[in-house]
């Protein structure tokens, strides 16, 4: 074997799999995981953990693996992470863990996600569940939102021994990770709901159909319901559109309205009694990981797929993972390429959508070149959809039902990125509601930090 | 789960249920909505509100087997239950966050159409339980299809009429807008709630007398709390989100065609459900969709 090169892991073909909603990464099996793991040169001052949101003890649970001690691994890794399963498939690895992997300096780094991955997975195979807390603490937690900044701080409080509720919206507990990112990338019954069993037997309580701001207010929770502080992880909020005219048209919808379809109603399976609309061709615009999911959502559909987006692939948000996966499939990307207007026909119906050439300018704000208009260059795409992936802009629901909680110019919620704290006592925020939109890790790094927070509070009071 | 208290028939097609489901009855005020779900495998559905107890912790629901996901739910009984209720949701009608005193001053008058007297109700009751007696309009296809008179007519001046004069008066709901002003009647507000087109009309009407109107607007929705933007209408230059800004608007600024044809977004698709539904294995083409 090559030792600079990662144990290869095993996909479903791009050409069948670009047919079906099951997992496009099969993952690595123990001997794979083990002569993965055997790569790993144990660093005394490991890198890889500094790169991840959540401290797992990486070189630790890699040297287990590579013994054969999965059991082991996966209490070190839950000894961090309260959804291994989940991160080891959604994770930008190659930003964080892996990106900073000495190994990775010459050669490949270490394939740390698809080994978490296989640990986690093992562990749910076998039965095998964290540890919950032997001592209570007798006082009451409420988390808002079940996603992964909730089910994290949630988990990590447990784990201490609080007496832990979380506050779902939807009826489903997930959050993103169940109405967001589809079940090729993450299997809802085999991942998703197994890892939300393992946070509920550390003592959890889940109840659904709750929303903070319009059921019940934080003031209420912790003056007639006796909780003696709040976590708030309730997510990104509502789609943002562009703004062109048309946006109003049959067929155009946000990424969000057609992932939630597909993911939490499971409208991609013919039984579903939710509809979803299967395009013949399908314009999605947006380049990031959310674009991506919408995208490739779309041809599992049936439809043939254009990424629009008015930069280039240099400054595609998305993880090159996921654009990779997409191009194999058959997406087609149409870069450098921006929406002006969605064409409709006398019925309301989208029948195309028009765009402008574009090419890059000086860098702006964000350091990415400026993208900028060709002039004359408007062309039309004969699409029967239009998808829009454009990033969120925050739900007001709680902030403006919630007393002395402090919003910032985006009107995201202002919380201290040490522990999580708010400016209204005993309430404490992370994840997209305080970002904007990021990524599963972000918001998991974030719920434990408020976790900690929350101990410290709870324990001076 | 969510108790179903009570479930009857009205009239044919139109169903009534209370349902226990305490953290909506204890916060939820007229105008707003819930969405239910039937079974672990269910459509969202969304229903405004019909009446509350808060100390029984229940909500009134009334709604019109539609498509394949009302007529599951039209076959629960009293005793079963839904498997999801959550709510409240959008907001409340500017009824209830203006001064009584205002309130009193003004001659208010409501317009329901159909199984939109159910959502007009509540504003109703709650405007009488002030000391106020607004005047309602109810209109209906005809007298077999006429529903909650009784308790309309105990909280309002009721005028019934249906379309073919069967019952009450003859003539749809804007003929007797029309002939009620004629009658010298001075309205300051109107609140009308029904059919799409209903809407449409009436706003149509009152902006000719110059009667400013407010209108519940039911669009497609997926989960009612912001998150998917399905529910969006054109409001004078503005794109709102009926679950989250509404779902009561200036009726004079919506754009009813547009409204309109996205109502039928999913009509192929939500027909194809329907036969596979009644046809069950032994559907055999003519939905147009399958092979």
């Amino acid at each position: 074997m090559d030792v600079l090169k990662k144990v290869p892991v095993r996909e479903q073909e791009a050409k069948v799999r670009a047919t079906n909603f099951e997992e496009v990464c099969l993952g690595y099996n123990k001997e794979e995981a083990m002569e993965e793991a055997a790569r790993c040169i144990n660093c005394k001052n490991a890198q890889c953990v500094k790169g991840c949101p959540v401290s797992i003890n990486i070189p630790a649970f890699v040297e287990q693996v590579k013994e054969g001690n999965i059991e082991k691994a996966y209490e070190v890794i839950s000894e961090s992470s309260a959804l291994p399963a989940v991160c080891g498939r959604v994770c930008p690895q190659e930003s964080q863990c892996e990106g900073k992997c000495i190994r990775g300096i010459k050669g490949e780094p270490i394939s740390i996600g698809k080994l978490e991955r296989f640990v986690a997975d093992y562990a749910s195979e076998n039965g095998i569940k964290p540890a919950a807390a032997t001592e209570k603490k007798g006082k009451k937690v409420a988390v808002i939102g079940s996603g992964p900044a909730g089910l994290t701080c949630a988990g990590d409080l447990a784990k201490m021994g609080y007496d832990v509720t979380i506050f779902e919206a939807l009826h489903e507990a997930g959050g993103v990770l169940v109405y967001g990112i589809p079940e090729f990338r993450l299997p809802k019954t085999k991942v998703v709901a197994k890892e939300i069993e393992n946070v509920k037997s550390l003592g959890v309580k889940i109840e659904t159909n709750v929303i903070i701001g319009k059921s019940i207010t934080i003031d209420e929770l912790m003056e007639e319901e006796g909780f003696d502080a709040v976590f708030i992880g309730s997510g990104a909020g509502l789609p943002k559109f562009m703004g062109i005219p048309g946006e109003t048209a049959n067929g155009v919808f946000s990424a969000n309205e057609y992932l939630t379809r597909s993911n939490l109603m499971k409208a991609f399976d013919e039984k579903s009694p939710t509809p979803i609309k299967r395009g013949q061709k399908v314009a999605v615009v947006g380049g990031g990981n959310v674009a991506m999911d919408a995208a490739r959502t779309a041809l599992r559909l049936g439809a043939e797929v254009h990424i629009v987006y008015r930069r280039s692939e240099e400054e595609l948000p998305a993880r090159v993972e996921e654009v990779h996966h997409a191009k194999e499939e058959g997406i087609i990307f149409d870069l450098l390429t921006n929406p002006v207007e969605i064409l409709k026909d006398e019925a309301g119906w989208v029948n195309g959508i028009k765009c402008i050439k574009m090419e890059l300018g000086e860098p702006d704000a964000s350091g990415r070149r400026r993208p900028v208009e060709v002039a004359g260059s408007e062309f039309v795409i004969d699409v029967d959809t239009v998808i829009m992936s454009l990033g969120t802009s925050p739900n007001p629901l709680i902030s403006s039902t919630t007393e002395g909680l402090d919003t910032n110019s985006h009107k995201c919620i202002v919380a201290d990125e040490e522990f999580g704290k708010t400016s209204k006592e005993g309430v404490f925020a992370g994840g997209d509601a305080v970002t904007g939109a990021a990524t599963v890790i972000l918001a998991m790094g974030a719920g434990k930090a408020a976790a900690k927070g929350i101990d410290e509070y709870l324990s001076n009071k | 789960m969510y108790k179903i208290v009570e479930a009857k028939e009205l009239v044919p097609n139109i169903y009534m249920m209370v349902v226990e489901a305490p953290r909506v009855a204890k916060k939820c005020n007229p105008g707003q909505f819930l969405i239910v779900r039937t079974d672990e495998t269910s459509e969202r559905i969304p229903l405004t509100i019909c009446d509350y107890d808060r100390e029984a912790g229940t909500v009134t629901i009334v709604f019109q087997t539609i498509g394949a996901s009302t007529k599951v739910m039209a076959d629960l009984k009293t005793g079963d239950s839904f498997h999801d209720v959550v709510g409240p949701l959008g907001k409340a009608s500017e009824l209830c966050d203006t001064p009584i005193d205002e309130l009193k001053k003004k001659n208010i008058l409501f317009v329901a159409g159909g199984v939109g007297t159910a959502p007009v109700y509540p504003q109703v009751k709650w405007l009488s339980e002030r000391g106020i007696m607004a005047d309602a309009i109810v209109g209906s296809k005809n007298k077999d299809l006429l529903i909650m008179e009784d308790e309309m007519s105990k909280v309002s001046n009721l005028y019934v009429t249906t379309d073919d004069g069967s019952y009450g008066r003859s003539g749809m709901v804007t003929k007797v807008i029309e002939d009620l002003v004629a009658e010298e009647k001075k309205y300051d507000l109107c609140v009308a709630i029904g059919p799409m087109i209903m809407m449409k009309f009436v706003a149509k009407l009152t902006k000719e007398l110059g009667i400013p109107t407010i209108v519940s607007m039911n669009p497609i929705m997926v989960d009612g709390t912001g998150m998917c933007g399905a529910c969006r209408v054109t409001v004078g230059d503005e794109i709102k989100f009926a679950c989250v800004d509404g779902p009561e608007f200036d009726g004079h600024l919506i754009n009813f065609d547009e409204a309109m044809k996205r109502q039928q977004l999913y009509k192929t698709e939500e027909g194809r459900k329907m036969l596979e539904l009644t046809e069950g294995d032994t559907h055999h083409g003519g939905c147009g969709n399958c092979n």
